[in-house]
């Protein structure tokens, strides 16, 4: 079918505004035919049913609008936690900032420097998973960014790193607009965490590319947050090995626009997915949370679980789809999404999808929208806590299945600690 | 200590009267117990007192040692000494029961103007607490009521009673749905709170919680209204022939 006019008008603005890397390397293949699926598909357009709940035109547009710096006056998130720190500002990586990249049992590079390589491992997953993840639904954004990322950290584990892996984002320019591709190999029974977090640009597009072999644990711990003005597009794109684990948790708070899609597919058996998400948005705030999630292999396990309080006018989008393959015999698959709404203004948009082909599987999946249990409410202020507080405790309690998804419990409790702050911030 | 004159109230959503005119004043250091049938008002008192929404007062006034309580928010109701434990004990999923007790212990503290608990002085309070009523730690840590049978719904509110040391404690039906041993557990607890100092008034259906309570003063509530009061040879009277007697005498 021929791209309409109106797409790819849109789609070669964008990319004459870009500079797209010169070439020499492994990179320069995988880069071309990126640009080629990004041709064919053209820019998303609010007209496609994947983006009718979000407009993409801020993300889309040759130049991002510019976003003011903002200091959150307060510690930056994990910043307790006994890490690896790698930093990027407004999408560049600053070695005088990061720790040392070397540690046991995980190797850390550079994208930009094995780019430049004639072989690399990198190679066979640098936009290999994204472009797999192309189909049955394109994700334009995905593949401008495997075309025009020079930045990003490339990283091997074969062993148990004994730290997480922490990438910063630091935002210093209002009109940045920041393109950063991370790969992730993990190797037979190896196992990492890593932790992002940061605003990152006035506009930031992101994609990470994550392939767990046999056995194989990753464990993805991001705060989103908190400046205001944020546009954001992310893409996690991940292939799970037999017995393998995948666990993603974000925390969104602020941002003007962000959309985190998800991207997982279950090809070994006995893998487990596990994504959830925390979003909290007042006033000029919308956020999207897109995942899909393939089966294809036997007794497989996964869970999405995200969750959204929302007030003054904030949006909030879910659409998360569970596919189930011919043969993908017992399956086990479920899916919440739910919102909070603290005020009539404040909007959740949901569009929940099971596609299923095999017969025995088990298959759940839920999504509400709510206000505050005035029951519950009451309760609690007969018993002598005060409306804030008693509005925090159930807000919190609505978001615990999201944040029980995280298993380290010194990170937990920091997000823990984030959410309450924000919610002491955002009372009336 | 409590003092109710001629309280009216109506819903606040639709055009029905519920109290008539309610009279009622419990001193200090005694114990009122409030019978009647069902839907005659008493967990609509109750309610008013505590502040819970959808109601209307149309009239009249309830003071706690003076002060006016229907113009607090329920959180200062509670901080000035009243508590009420509910017939219908509210389900919180995802709020631990310590940290929602903890929570009401100090925030009650910090509206008096006392220095909060410790986690560890809080912990050490509690399990002796909830010791003598037979709460077990699993029951701590879990979400408030979720799961929780009639009985330990029930014993979870002489907790909080005990925990929160009201002065002008309410208990609406903490009898119904407990056994025999249940309910002298939860008479035990409120006996033990028993002072100069605190009142009770304690809505019941039957003779048998006010054997193990002993009550000063017994009300008879009907219509919406207090239609006799007296000793508790009144709750007697209830058990071995009903309402209908009461009923027809006053009417
Ligand atoms: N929120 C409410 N909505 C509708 N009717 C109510 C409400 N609260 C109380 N009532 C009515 O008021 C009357 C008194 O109820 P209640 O106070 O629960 O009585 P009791 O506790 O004595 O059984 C009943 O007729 C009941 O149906
Ligand atoms: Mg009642």
């Amino acid at each position: 079918m021929a791209l309409a006019q109106a797409k790819r008008t849109a789609t070669e603005a964008r990319l004459a505004a870009l500079e797209l890397p010169a070439g020499a390397g492994w990179a320069t293949r995988a880069r071309e035919e990126a640009l080629a699926r990004l041709r064919e598909t053209g820019l998303p357009a609010r007209r496609d049913e994947y983006w009718r709940y979000t407009d993409p035109a801020t993300l889309n547009a040759p130049a991002p609008e510019p976003a003011a710096l903002f200091d959150p006056r307060e510690p930056m998130p994990f910043s307790e936690v006994d890490r690896l720190k790698v930093v990027f500002v407004d999408g560049v990586f600053d070695p005088e900032a990061s720790d040392d990249l070397s540690m046991a049992g995980i190797e850390i590079e550079r994208l930009a420097e094995t780019a430049a390589r004639d072989i690399h491992w990198a190679k066979d997953l640098y936009g290999v998973l994204e472009a797999r993840g192309q189909s049955p639904v394109p994700r334009p954004l995905a593949a401008l960014n495997t075309a025009a990322a020079t930045d990003g950290i490339v990283i091997r584990v074969t062993g148990k790193a004994p730290r997480p892996v922490s990438l910063i984002y630091l935002h210093r320019s209002e009109t940045s607009d920041a393109v950063l591709h991370h790969l992730v190999r993990v190797e037979e029974g190896a196992e990492m965490t890593l932790l992002e977090n940061g605003p990152a640009a006035a506009r930031f597009n992101k994609v990470l590319e994550v392939d767990v072999a046999d056995g194989g644990a990753f464990h993805h711990v991001r705060a989103q947050g908190r400046d205001h003005e944020r546009r954001a597009a992310t893409h996690i794109f991940a292939r799970l090995g037999e017995k393998s684990i995948f666990k993603s948790f974000t925390l969104t708070v602020n941002g003007k626009l962000t959309r985190n899609e998800t991207v997982i597919e279950l090809t070994g058996d006995n893998a487990v997915a596990h994504v959830a998400g925390a979003a909290l948005g007042d006033a000029d705030f919308h956020h999207d949370d897109t995942v899909f999630i393939t089966h294809d292999a036997v007794e497989c396990e996964s869970r999405q679980v995200f969750k959204k309080v929302l007030r003054n006018g904030a949006v909030g989008v879910f659409q998360g789809k569970i596919l189930v393959k011919p043969g993908a015999q017992k399956t086990d698959g479920y899916q919440i999404s739910q919102a909070l709404l603290l005020d009539d203004d404040s909007q959740f948009l949901a569009k929940p999808e099971l596609e299923i082909y095999a017969d025995d599987v088990i298959c759940s999946h839920g999504s509400t929208s709510g206000a505050i249990d005035e029951t519950a409410m009451f309760y609690l202020r007969s018993r002598g806590v005060p409306r804030d507080e008693a509005q925090d405790l159930l807000v919190i309690a609505f978001l615990a299945e999201a944040i029980d998804e995280i298993e380290d419990e010194a990170i937990a409790d920091d997000i823990l600690a984030r959410l309450q702050a924000w919610l002491a911030r955002h009372r009336h | 200590m409590l003092e109710i004159r001629n309280l009216k109230v109506k819903l606040e959503e639709e055009d029905k009267q519920i109290l008539k005119g309610v009279d009622l004043t419990v001193d200090a250091g005694t114990v009122h117990a409030i019978m009647g049938p069902n839907g005659s008002g008493k967990s609509t008192l109750s309610y008013v007192l505590a502040g819970r929404e959808g109601y209307e007062v149309t009239e009249g006034t309830a003071t706690l040692d003076g002060a006016d309580l229907l113009e607090m928010e329920p959180e200062e109701r509670a901080a000035a000494g009243l508590f009420l434990a509910f017939q219908y004990p509210v389900e919180i999923p995802g709020v631990g029961n310590m940290t929602f007790l903890r929570t009401a212990v100090n925030a009650q503290r910090k509206a008096r103007g006392e220095e909060e608990l410790s986690a560890g002085e809080f912990l050490k309070e509690i399990r002796a607490r909830a010791k003598q009523l037979k709460i077990d730690s699993e029951m701590l840590k879990r979400p408030v009521n979720v799961g929780f049978s009639g009985g330990e719904k029930k014993r979870n509110e002489i907790l909080q009673m005990a925990m929160l040391e009201p002065k002008m404690c309410i208990l609406d039906e903490t009898d119904s749905g407990l056994d025999v041993d249940a309910m002298k557990l939860v008479a035990e607890g409120v006996n033990a709170l028993r002072d100069e100092g605190r009142a009770f008034l304690v809505i019941t259906h039957y003779q048998r919680l006010l054997d193990h309570i002993r009550p000063d003063v017994v009300h008879i509530m009907a219509g919406g209204r207090i239609v006799k009061t007296g000793g508790p040879e009144l709750a007697l009277e209830v058990e071995n022939h009903g309402y209908a007697d009461i009923l027809a005498e006053v009417a």
